[in-house]
């Protein structure tokens, strides 16, 4: 199996974030960075379809800066084969953009598997991975929670609202990966050490200028601070006089 | 004048409440900038026809109308493909889709196909001479992105339950049209689909929500989270990773970065420590009410109505209190 997995830089989530001084970005100062949460799962995919079948490599891609450098490293830590860095001086606002350069790239080899994230938390697009399918003609199961690949066909479970479809596919095929697939496994010391050894390589990424950019950049409005409206069973009809005459909900 | 394209989603031969949604944005949009045609498209198994009326009335011109046995469950190939070429044919300035779990599969296709700009999970929009611009909440819900749409057409995603559908005075036609690529050889198929039966609604589309945490203790406690839900009546039910993880409620119910994303007029969040990563996924919710034993849990931060104390003493006295509440407003 020759698989692919295309995985984004994203800021660690748990802080406050600030605007930068353009009015059209996040500050960076501070900030950590990881892989992707859905990504993780991706490459976890990726490592046990590879181990299912017994043969093959898992082939890491990412967009960006040389920072994502260290994203890759931790992919390939975990297991990967090997990395390619598409430089850029950051991941454009576009979501096009990127899955043309992704496509560009992947398209120079030939894949039973592209596996992305369901969506990348920082720009929340959710749309890069189904782009990239339609990009090269492949078929494109998106947001996958349950995953069997065997004799060149596969079947995939995605969650609707409220509902779940279970979905055939052939191979080739574009996954895009949702939470309750797996869980990642932890790059072991070993993996570590072998991983400064696999091979990263760079190229500049094909990108265009794309027709989607970011005018502003704002924090949401505060909410109110929050009120404690009594203790225990005592307080229930407070409760609901308070969303009947002021919440007006009930 | 500008024409407007809307998908109109539907599920198991209903129309679902975001296509609504999105035909009445598709309206807004078409008559803010000189009144063009809002074309809707709808694909359905045969007898889909007879769900056309309510996009009509909701201010679709046009409502193209494909039938096919392969359209009966999800067909992203068939339906981008259709999308793609009436998007083309109408002129069309922009294209709106529904950011439900069909719509984000969807419009990206469609985005691909067209070589045009979309933006996601859009909160608001407003065309801004020849772009348009759309708020898109990015970093899980903690930095709200402005974007600009220069290409031609513009494709937005809605997120569910923030534009509100609105009747219209008009009537719209229906024509019939023959699909691009053949629905039936699509290469991705749905064998089965499973639950989502009508009665049951979604946490996209409820106005209130009650979630619980770990602090219900076990799965078969969610029996009271569930009937404070039916006491509203209007009401769905949602979790906390801690509960999807273990097993007590489905993935599907999960509410948080890694989960849905919801905001409903009421959240009331029970036995939630109001975690981060679960805030991300319910912070805009109009009103929030928390029920926690422990004061300082970071819920109460939040919450507009918090009450301290012990759930199992609590939601008891509540599920009737709001039946009454119900009752009494007849
Ligand atoms: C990458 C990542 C992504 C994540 N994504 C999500 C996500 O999408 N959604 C999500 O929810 N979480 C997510 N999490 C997990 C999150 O960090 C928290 O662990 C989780 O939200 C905690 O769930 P909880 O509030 O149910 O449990 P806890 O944090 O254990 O809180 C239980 C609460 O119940 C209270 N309690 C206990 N007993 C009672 C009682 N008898 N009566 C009243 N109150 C009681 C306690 O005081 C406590 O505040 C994510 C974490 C990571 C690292
Ligand atoms: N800069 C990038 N480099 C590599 N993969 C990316 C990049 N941006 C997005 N992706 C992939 O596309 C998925 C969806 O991203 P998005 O459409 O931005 O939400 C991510 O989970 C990644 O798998």
């Amino acid at each position: 199996m020759k698989i692919a997995v295309c995985i984004k830089r994203v800021p660690v989530m748990d802080v406050r974030f600030r605007i930068a001084a353009d009015g059209k970005s996040v500050d960076e100062t501070g900030l950590k960075y990881d892989v992707n949460d859905f990504d993780l799962w991706a490459v976890e995919a990726a490592l046990q379809l590879k181990e299912k079948t017994g043969d093959g490599e898992v082939v890491v891609f990412s967009l960006g800066p040389d920072a994502v450098q260290e994203q890759i490293r931790k992919a390939l830590s975990m297991g990967a084969d090997r990395g390619v860095q598409l430089k850029a001086d950051r991941a454009p606002a576009d979501p096009l953009s990127i899955a043309k350069a992704l496509a560009a790239e992947l398209k120079a080899s030939q894949w039973d598997v592209v596996f992305f994230g369901k969506v990348a938390i920082d720009s929340a697009d959710q749309s890069v991975g189904p782009m990239v399918a339609e990009l090269l003609g492949l078929p494109c199961v998106s947001a996958i929670s349950s995953l069997d690949i065997a004799n060149g066909r596969g079947t995939a479970k995605r969650e609707l609202e409220s509902a779940s479809e279970i979905v055939e596919f052939p191979l080739p095929v574009v996954l895009t990966v949702d939470e309750g697939l797996n869980k990642e496994r932890l790059p072991n010391l070993k993996g570590i050490m072998a991983a400064k050894k696999k091979p990263l390589e760079v190229k500049p990424a094909q990108l265009d200028a794309g027709t989607v950019n970011v005018v502003a950049m704002e924090l949401p409005a505060e909410r109110a601070a929050g009120r404690i409206i009594g203790e225990g069973a005592a307080a229930v009809p407070e409760l609901v006089r308070l969303l009947q005459t002021e919440a007006k909900v009930l | 004048m500008a024409n407007v394209f809307a998908f109109a989603e539907s599920r198991g031969g209903e129309l679902r409440k975001v296509a609504l949604e999105v035909v009445t944005a598709a309206r807004t949009l078409a008559d803010a900038t000189g009144g063009g045609e809002v074309h809707a498209l709808l694909v359905g198994a045969p007898g889909i026809a007879g769900k056309a009326a309510p996009l009509g009335a909701h201010g679709a011109d046009v409502v193209h109308l494909c039938e096919h046995p392969a359209f009966a469950n999800a067909n992203p190939e068939a339906a981008a493909a259709l999308a793609a070429q009436l998007l083309k044919q109408t002129g069309a300035r922009a294209g709106l889709f529904p950011a439900s779990a069909q719509g984000r599969d969807l419009a990206p296709r469609v985005a691909a196909k067209l070589g045009v700009g979309l933006a996601s999970d859009v909160t608001a929009f407003s065309a801004q001479g020849d772009a348009i611009h759309a708020k898109h909440p990015t970093h899980t819900g903690k930095v709200i992105a402005t974007l600009a749409l220069t290409g031609t057409p513009a494709l937005l995603a809605l997120r569910p339950n923030v534009f509100t559908p609105k009747e219209s005075a008009k009537a719209g036609r229906v024509e019939s049209v023959a699909p691009v690529a053949d629905p039936a050889a699509s290469r991705v198929v749905v064998k089965e689909m499973r639950g989502g039966g009508k009665a049951k609604l979604d946490l996209s589309e409820a106005p209130v929500i009650v979630s619980g945490g770990r602090g219900l203790k076990a799965a078969e406690n969610f029996k009271l989270v569930e009937d404070l839900a039916a006491a509203f009546g209007n009401a769905a039910v949602g979790a906390t990773r801690a509960v999807t993880d273990d097993g007590w409620r489905p993935h599907s119910d999960q509410i948080g970065q890694t989960g849905r994303v919801v905001s409903p007029d009421l959240y009331v969040a029970v036995g939630i420590s109001g975690a981060i990563q679960h805030l991300a996924g319910m912070r805009t919710s109009r009103t929030i009410v928390a029920i926690n034993k422990d004061k300082e849990a970071p819920i109460f931060k939040l919450a507009d109505y918090g009450i301290v104390g012990d759930v199992f003493e609590i939601l008891p006295p509540l599920i009737e209190a709001v039946k009454a509440a119900r009752a009494s407003r007849g």
